[in-house]
């Protein structure tokens, strides 16, 4: 035996034992599938935390219907290999009235699309605990975030109501009405993400290494013409670019970065002197200052 | 790191945790180890440098910044946690506030912490905070202290001034019973001995703080006696019946004995189950599933151990307790407890004494406040399998929850289970409830009436007492003010003393309901959590809340026997509904709004409502 647990081994323990109480102790979890590289650990996570048996959970993507088609195509096909129940959760009523980050902009697609959809799809389904993939070290505002985070009935985050978690005794329970998001990834950094898909061999969607796509630069991002869907305005040609996705999201709010990794270690590489935050290409971080905290306590996830 | 380095990665991990205020200069050392780790990207450390009001020096304290409502106050309010990697270690650091709450942060950040930092300013020496910091980091269980003397660029990085303090520290620590100190003195703003040796203390031979933090050895929990909390029950395959949970302390190997507490059934290991295939061998922090050789009965909440050195089994305990929660602690007040993976009822017996944070002396205590420390008896519902947390952190740990607010208000460190219940077995005799309710025409029951005073509680009791005597029907008043006049005359009027009065009728009321009668409680009782606890000691079959709703402006205007007058005039302290809060039932049995009937009928209703329920044929 090795003298001692190493960091991934410990960090690993510490998430299954998080998917375990979830499981035990909520009448109805669900896990939020997003298709990032985040979901797919967890998901990893989620098979080993109880095998030989499924994950006594469903998963849930709420569809923008403004993903990379690279990513639906990836969802579809993992959820039919593993043989899991996946949930596609669209918010119809925004999709009538034709709400879309070109015409709507970031923020009024993010509300109505993701953080309005997925209220409607917990409540839609009665979930009690919501598993998301959300780490501490992407954004300043979630280091305090608990690994058993409460919401109100209206799903709002409330800083007010966190309780304080000591060792590994989780309190799990609820007020009427309250659900609880679950975030077994806490401790992870994107590093340690990377480090472990490549240990375990966990597959992720192919945007995430480089390759020579389509690109215009737009107000200082790079945005991928995923489809015809891209208005492209006066003088812009889509060029081909070798570039990556350190985040995945809606194509046209997802900056791309120029990269030449085409493999785990090549990406690992580029993160260990990589000096930018992962989240530095999602527009909807972007606006005041704790843009993300008030977005957190509208229901954001 | 590059890319070749990239392979099977042997680092462990390190929890860490801060003890300072940002005046000691503890942001600044955090963001200093984040930074020169490369834990901080470009994009955000740009937004530290430079600053102005710093000497041009980059502002590192900027970077820790979580939530927008501290940024605003200036101040940071809650536990947040850190990552850095270093070729040789990962590290989760808990930064915790200085300022308030710091007991409950401290704590927080402490419960999972192998190290911690205790920060001192060397131009200022030891302050009471010192020793408040060095007060919970052991009470916490933290073994390795690291005693960083910051700021030695304002003293001239003089060995004398980091000497003295070094000095004054051993006492302390002694005193404390931290053993294993280790001292470092440091210029977090100018990085002498943070990252690497600093030429400016020549005198100085010993490392600098990364590199003892990345040295530092952790306690092994898989030398100590296996234990295993079961977490979940897993039915995968047919026939399979695993058990899923984390190895919290020792070794374990196929074919191992152990024994599943409490109960006390033996069997032994027949497969360590993981995903990557079943293993032969496992160790503690492991996350396995486990099959048994036998077919007994395991559950959640179950702790399995070996036969060697096996834990506690009580349902009372001694215990270190943590106070987290804005409403005060209360012996007497039962609370939901998490103790491993089980789930119990608890009330604190006995609150021995609190701690007194400044001099570390013992003072005598009815409640715990936020942010005190205390030393208490705790009782359970049933037996429990634990050990002390001296002996294992993992096992001897726990968190009290309120009932109403499921908020976690309490975390607890056991000392030594208690025996007394032990030698107290329960009586059985022959004659039973339903024989002697038989005889009496009618079921046991308690009516609880609740209500402000002056609300009428006793005139509605006593009217049903009269309609139900002529129906010979066998009963009897349990009176608040009646009561207080004897068996509980020793008590007073605070939320303690309340508790404890409560405690008492309940008890009372439970014996004459256990001899058949209908027993008419007319008590204030102004606690959700009391109530609830009568409920779940009588039964809900039997017990009836009765919720005698007046308002307060009535109440006071009807003023019997004139207290509300004597109250507002500052004769009657903790006075319920002015300076005592009452908290209205949710959902009471029966609901009598005054305002809306008469007597009569309020009687009528409850009779109707003991005929519903068989109480009355």
């Amino acid at each position: 035996m090795p003298v001692s647990l190493t960091y991934l081994e410990q960090l690993e323990a510490e998430s299954i034992h998080v998917l375990r109480e979830t499981a035990a102790v909520f009448s109805n979890p669900v896990l939020l599938y997003s298709i990032g590289k985040d979901s797919s650990v967890l998901l990893h996570l989620a098979l080993k935390a109880f095998h030989p048996a499924k994950p006594p959970f469903r998963l849930l993507h709420v569809d923008t219907t403004w993903k990379f088609r690279e990513m639906i195509a990836f969802r579809d096909r993992r959820a039919r290999e593993l043989g899991l129940e996946l949930l596609v959760h669209t918010n119809q009523e925004g999709l009538k009235a034709g709400v879309s980050p070109i015409t709507h902009g970031a923020a009024v697609h993010t509300d109505v699309m993701k953080t309005e959809a997925l209220k409607q799809a917990l409540d839609l389904y009665g979930f009690d605990a919501a598993i998301g993939g959300a780490r501490r070290d992407e954004e300043p505002s979630r280091a305090k975030e608990r690994i058993f985070s409460r919401r109100n009935a209206s799903h709002r985050w409330d800083p007010r109501r966190q309780q304080p978690e000591l060792w590994q005794l989780y309190n799990n329970r609820l007020g009427p009405g309250e659900s609880a998001r679950v975030f077994p990834l806490s401790n992870w950094t994107e590093l340690d993400v990377w480090t472990y898909i490549a240990q375990e061999k966990i597959e992720v969607v192919p945007l995430y290494f480089a390759a020579q796509r389509p690109v215009v630069e737009r107000d200082g991002m790079l945005i991928m013409v995923d489809d015809a869907r891209l208005p492209l305005r006066p003088n812009e040609v889509p060029q081909q670019r070798w570039i990556r996705f350190r985040t995945l999201g809606c194509y046209p709010l997802t900056g791309a970065v120029e990269s030449r990794a085409t493999t785990i270690q090549d990406i690992i590489a580029e993160l260990a002197d990589g000096r930018t935050s992962e989240r530095q290409g999602r527009a909807i971080d972007h606006g005041a200052g704790g843009s993300m905290e008030r977005r957190k306590a509208e229901g954001y996830f | 790191m590059d890319a070749t380095e990239f392979g099977p990665v042997h680092r462990d991990l390190l929890r860490l945790i801060t003890c300072g205020s940002v005046d000691d200069g503890k942001s600044t050392l955090i963001g200093r180890l984040l930074a020169d780790a490369g834990a901080i990207p470009e994009d955000q450390l740009r937004s530290a440098i430079p600053h102005a009001g710093n000497n041009g020096l980059p502002d590192y304290a900027m970077l820790l910044d979580g939530l927008q409502a501290e940024r605003e106050q200036g101040i940071t309010i809650d536990v947040g946690y850190r990552f850095f990697t270093t070729p040789r270690r990962r590290f989760i650091l808990a930064d915790t506030p200085g300022h308030e709450q710091y007991t409950r942060n401290m704590a927080t950040g402490a419960s999972a912490a192998d190290v911690a930092i205790v920060l001192v300013d060397a131009s200022k020496g030891l302050l009471p905070q010192t020793w408040r910091h060095s007060a919970i980091v052991a009470t916490m269980g933290i073994r390795r202290v690291v005693l960083a003397v910051n700021k030695m660029d304002l003293v001239d990085y003089r060995q004398g001034a980091f000497a003295d303090i070094v000095t004054a520290y051993a006492s302390m620590a002694e005193r404390l019973g931290l053993a294993d100190v280790t001292s470092i003195p440091v210029s977090a703003l100018r990085g002498d001995n943070v990252i690497a040796k600093s030429d400016a203390m020549p005198w100085y031979d010993g490392p600098a703080l990364l590199r003892f933090l990345e040295t530092v050895e952790t306690v092994d929990a898989s030398s100590k006696p296996f234990r295993f909390g079961v977490q979940w029950v897993n039915r995968g395959a047919a026939g399979l019946r695993a058990y899923a949970g984390t190895i919290l302390a020792g070794r374990l190997r196929v074919g191992d004995e152990i024994t599943v507490l409490p109960s006390g059934v033996r069997s032994a290991v027949s497969r360590i189950i993981t995903f990557g295939g079943d293993l032969e061998e496992a160790r503690a922090g492991q996350a396995v599933s486990l099959t048994l050789a036998d077919a007994v009965d395991v559950a959640r909440g179950d702790l399995l151990a070996g036969s060697e050195q096996p834990p506690h089994i009580a349902d009372q305990f001694a215990a270190d307790l943590v106070w987290l929660d804005e409403a005060p602690m209360l012996p007497g007040r039962p609370y939901v407890m998490r103790l491993g993976t089980a789930t119990y009822t608890a009330t604190v017996t006995e609150l021995k004494h609190r701690l007194d944070m400044n001099t570390g002396a013992g003072r005598a205590a009815k409640q715990l406040d936020v942010n005190q420390i205390g030393f208490a008896n705790l009782a359970l519902d049933r037996q429990a399998a634990f050990d002390a947390y001296a002996d294992n952190r993992n096992t001897g740990n726990f968190i009290l929850i309120d009932r109403v607010t499921n908020g976690t208000v309490g975390a607890g460190m056991i000392r030594f289970p208690l025996r007394r219940a032990a030698n107290l077995t329960w009586q059985s005799f022959s004659t039973d409830r339903s024989a002697r309710s038989a005889i009496k025409g009618h079921k046991p029951a308690v009516l609880w009436f609740t209500g402000l005073s002056g609300s009428g509680k006793s005139t509605v009791a006593d009217a049903i007492d009269r309609r139900l005597l002529a129906q010979g029907r066998h009963t009897y008043i349990l009176d608040g003010d009646n009561i207080r006049h004897g068996l509980n005359r020793d008590l007073g009027f605070t939320d303690t003393d309340r508790v404890e009065n409560i405690r008492r009728v309940i008890e009372v009321a439970r014996l004459l309901a256990d001899a058949g009668l209908i027993v008419l409680v007319s008590f204030i009782s102004p606690f959700r959590a009391e109530r609830q606890l009568a409920r779940e000691r009588l039964g809900a079959d039997e017990f009836l809340e009765i919720f005698v709703d007046t308002s307060l402006a009535e109440c006071e205007r009807r003023d019997p026997k004139g207290l509300y007058r004597k109250a507002r005039d500052g004769k009657i302290a903790n006075f319920t509904g002015l300076d005592s809060a009452y908290e209205p039932p949710g959902n009471p049995d029966i609901h009598l709004r005054t305002a809306e009937m008469s007597v009569e009928q309020e009687v009528d209703l409850v009779l109707q409502a003991l005929r519903q329920r068989g109480i009355l044929d």
